[in-house]
């Protein structure tokens, strides 16, 4: 069996809620408790809101797929600590760049989730634009592995260039988070990523969601030694966190892109968690990995750590019954608004393929309408 | 046998006929691929020869390049057609110009596997048509079987090749089912097939298309056209002789292709054949493609690819000619 090599016991460790809910801070974490004693009750149960509001809505876009529904889904299911605290400690003025899997991500930041179903189902390659307000600008999502690590960098290089971050104003200065699992960061791309933000000192945060699978290949296959140590050698600070602690990281994000965009360069978190569910709705987890493993993370579950945590705080029943009413809702939304999807008129794909007219596009799209008209006009 | 399994039982024949045979690539062991292509070849021949590869297609290639300088026959799984582009610089300006850069004095003797082509109605990036990139990259051998028992004895060939073979899998047709004669090799690597004989039409295709065009003979046939079907097996080079046979027999052409036409393989073959059969052709030869805009969602891919009745206006307006 392998050995997974994340910083689960490593010393730089931030951690503050033990996996029983109990507030068991690690020495690393001792920086950060003052930001988290800030927190307000109402903001401590909006993270616990939000993540089992996707739990919610994952859990009925896998059961859309099973039904035929969507082409594909990837699961968000246990990494909703990581999401949900590095989210919420993006300002609204920061920019977002997810992966795949970062749907709770996108729904703080103001993405419609059926926009996410959208992908999936086959309808568009995009479904959102990133530069409507309404979308916090969250970019959207990226199936080639860590490409789009290149692409945050470069939009924090502009912002540098701009004077949009580094002013010492972090109320109105811009900074970039960019999200990528445990099997991207052996891309290239996220490599020379890191050398750019690094040499041109990026306000940008790398938040490695290491969920311990690329599909089948264990975390170690990509790296012998944890991957937030690899930060050094590109000179980016680097903090590992126990990635199914959503305070810690809330704060541990926090600090770092306000760091980030005060001008001290890039920041990196690997977050520590795990994918709990299968890949894709392709995939199927009991070829490559042990029951034992995933009932181990289970007694890890992000969910219920905060639940025994905001019990401890003395959050209602009222509470908790309110919540999972809205998740329900959320779902049952999701599912109604996912039937009620149309088709795509077929001349869609020639849209935008260009921004100014195209002898070949125009000619095709031409052709495409004679010949499907020439079906209609056929006597049935 | 289901394409895959034809697949798999060639890769298992090479693995055991040469012990310098490896495979590498993304979840190619334990799981046995996305496709379940190498299934348990990992098992049988152990994690020294059946590498589940960091998640880095530049990484590997350009390692099985190295390997190869070392005397092994990597065989690379990349696992979808949209993801060879991170490889595209270790394939194209590396792999592709080694022997020609050491005046000879290096083989590189490498098979690039890579599934492609549309009709399995996934997201972005799982569905390309990428084959002239590498046709157009002199060096590389670019192959596509189109039935279970080419897939069986194809991918045997490429790996004895001394040459890099770019490997094209068609996806979709991964569970079709069809013999398989392991006591002998149908055809070498690079020849064309008549599949379909016919008078009237020459159609001409590569990998999942050839199935379209078979279809759209049936159908041809049905209304008194009787179409000739050639499945082109290699890529480059192009075996033109059974092509050019049949058109000086048939007088008219057309090439189907999932990929866009502009600049496609269709357009070469055309080229060509307007060439060297100029006074035997009737009409011009005509090319069905997919169009040339990005590969669509999912939702789109049957308007997007060329449908036996694509293929069959085609074939109407060459014989209108
Ligand atoms: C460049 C590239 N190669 C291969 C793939 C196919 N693929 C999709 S997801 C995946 C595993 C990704 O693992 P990781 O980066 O750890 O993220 P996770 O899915 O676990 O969140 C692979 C191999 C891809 N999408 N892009």
């Amino acid at each position: 069996m392998h050995q997974n090599t994340g910083p689960d016991d490593a010393p730089e460790l931030v951690r503050v809620l033990a996996a029983d809910g109990s507030v068991a801070p690690t020495p690393a974490a001792e920086p950060y408790l003052e930001l988290i004693d800030a927190l307000t009750d109402a903001e401590l149960e909006g993270f616990y809101r939000d993540m089992f509001v996707v739990r919610a809505f994952d859990q009925q876009a896998t059961n859309l797929q099973r039904q035929g529904q969507l082409a594909l889904w990837p699961p968000s299911f246990g990494q909703e600590a990581a999401q949900v605290g590095s989210a919420r400690a993006a300002r609204p003025q920061d920019h977002l760049f997810p992966s795949y899997r970062e749907h709770v991500v996108c729904m703080i930041r103001g993405v419609d989730p059926v926009d996410i179903i959208r992908v999936m189902r086959g309808l568009t390659h995009g479904g959102w634009n990133p530069a409507d307000p309404k979308n916090g600008n969250t970019h959207i999502y990226t199936l080639v592995l860590g490409s789009q690590t290149l692409h945050a960098t470069g939009l924090a290089m502009g912002l540098t260039l701009d004077g949009k971050s580094g002013s010492g104003d972090p109320q109105t200065d811009e900074a970039v988070i960019v999200y990528y699992g445990d099997g991207a960061s052996s891309q290239g791309d996220v490599h020379e990523a890191m050398v750019f933000a690094a040499s041109y000192r990026t306000p940008e945060v790398f938040f490695l969601q290491n969920n311990q699978w690329a599909i089948s290949v264990p975390v170690a296959t990509q790296s012998r030694s944890p991957l937030y140590r690899r930060g050094a050698g590109y000179g980016i600070p680097s903090i590992p966190i126990d990635g199914n602690d959503v305070l810690a990281s809330y704060a541990v994000t926090r600090v770092a892109l306000d760091e980030a965009r005060a001008g001290a360069g890039p920041r990196a978190i690997e977050a520590m968690t795990y994918r709990m569910g299968a890949h894709t709705t392709s995939d199927d987890p009991t070829k490559y990995r042990t029951a034992d493993e995933e009932e181990s993370w289970a007694r890890r579950d992000p969910i219920a750590r905060m639940r025994a945590y905001l019990r401890g705080r003395g959050a209602s029943d009222a509470f908790f019954a309110e919540v999972e009413a809205q998740a329900a809702a959320v779902a049952e939304d999701a599912r109604v608004r996912t039937a009620a999807l149309g088709g795509i008129p077929t001349d869609l794909m020639f849209d935008h393929v260009y921004t100014e007219p195209h002898p070949l596009i125009d000619e095709q799209r031409a052709w495409l309408a004679g010949y499907e008209a020439s079906f209609e006009e056929e006597p049935s | 046998m289901p394409f895959s399994r034809a697949l798999n039982a060639g890769l298992r024949r090479a693995m055991t006929e040469n012990d310098r045979v490896i495979m590498m690539g993304e979840d190619i062991g334990r799981l046995g691929g996305v496709f379940r292509v190498t299934e348990g070849l990992q098992a049988e021949f152990g994690e020294q020869r059946v590498l589940d590869t960091p998640l880095a297609e530049s990484g590997i290639v350009g390692t099985a390049i190295g390997l190869a300088m070392a005397g092994f026959r990597p065989v690379c799984e990349i696992q979808f057609d949209g993801f060879v582009f991170p490889a595209f610089d270790q394939i194209t300006s590396q792999l592709a110009k080694i022997t020609n850069r050491h005046e000879g004095a290096l083989s590189m003797p490498v098979v690039i596997r890579i599934p492609y082509g549309g009709h399995i109605g996934a997201v972005e990036h799982h569905q390309e048509s990428p084959e002239v990139y590498f046709t157009h990259t002199p060096g590389l051998r670019v192959v596509s079987p189109s039935t279970p028992n080419d897939a069986y004895w194809m991918i045997q060939d490429a790996i004895t090749s001394t040459d890099p073979v770019i490997f094209l899998e068609p996806k979709s047709r991964y569970w079709q089912k069809g013999e398989v004669d392991a006591a002998a090799r149908a055809l070498p690597l690079h020849a064309s097939r008549l599949v379909r004989r016919g008078t009237d039409v020459t159609l001409v295709g590569h990998g999942a298309m050839v199935a379209t065009l078979l279809q759209a003979a049936a159908l041809a046939e049905s209304e008194g056209t009787s179409c000739e079907v050639i499945d082109l097996r290699s890529l480059s080079p192009v075996d033109y002789g059974p092509i050019l046979d049949s058109v000086r027999r048939t007088g008219r052409m057309v090439y189907a292709q999932e990929a866009p036409g502009f600049t496609s393989l269709g357009s070469e073959v055309a080229a060509t054949v307007m060439e060297k059969a100029f006074y035997a052709l009737e009409a011009p030869v005509l090319r069905v493609s997919g169009f040339d805009a990005p590969f669509p969602p999912a939702k789109l891919e049957g308007t997007f690819l060329p449908d036996a009745d694509r293929i069959l206006e085609a074939v109407d307006r060459t014989l209108a000619y």
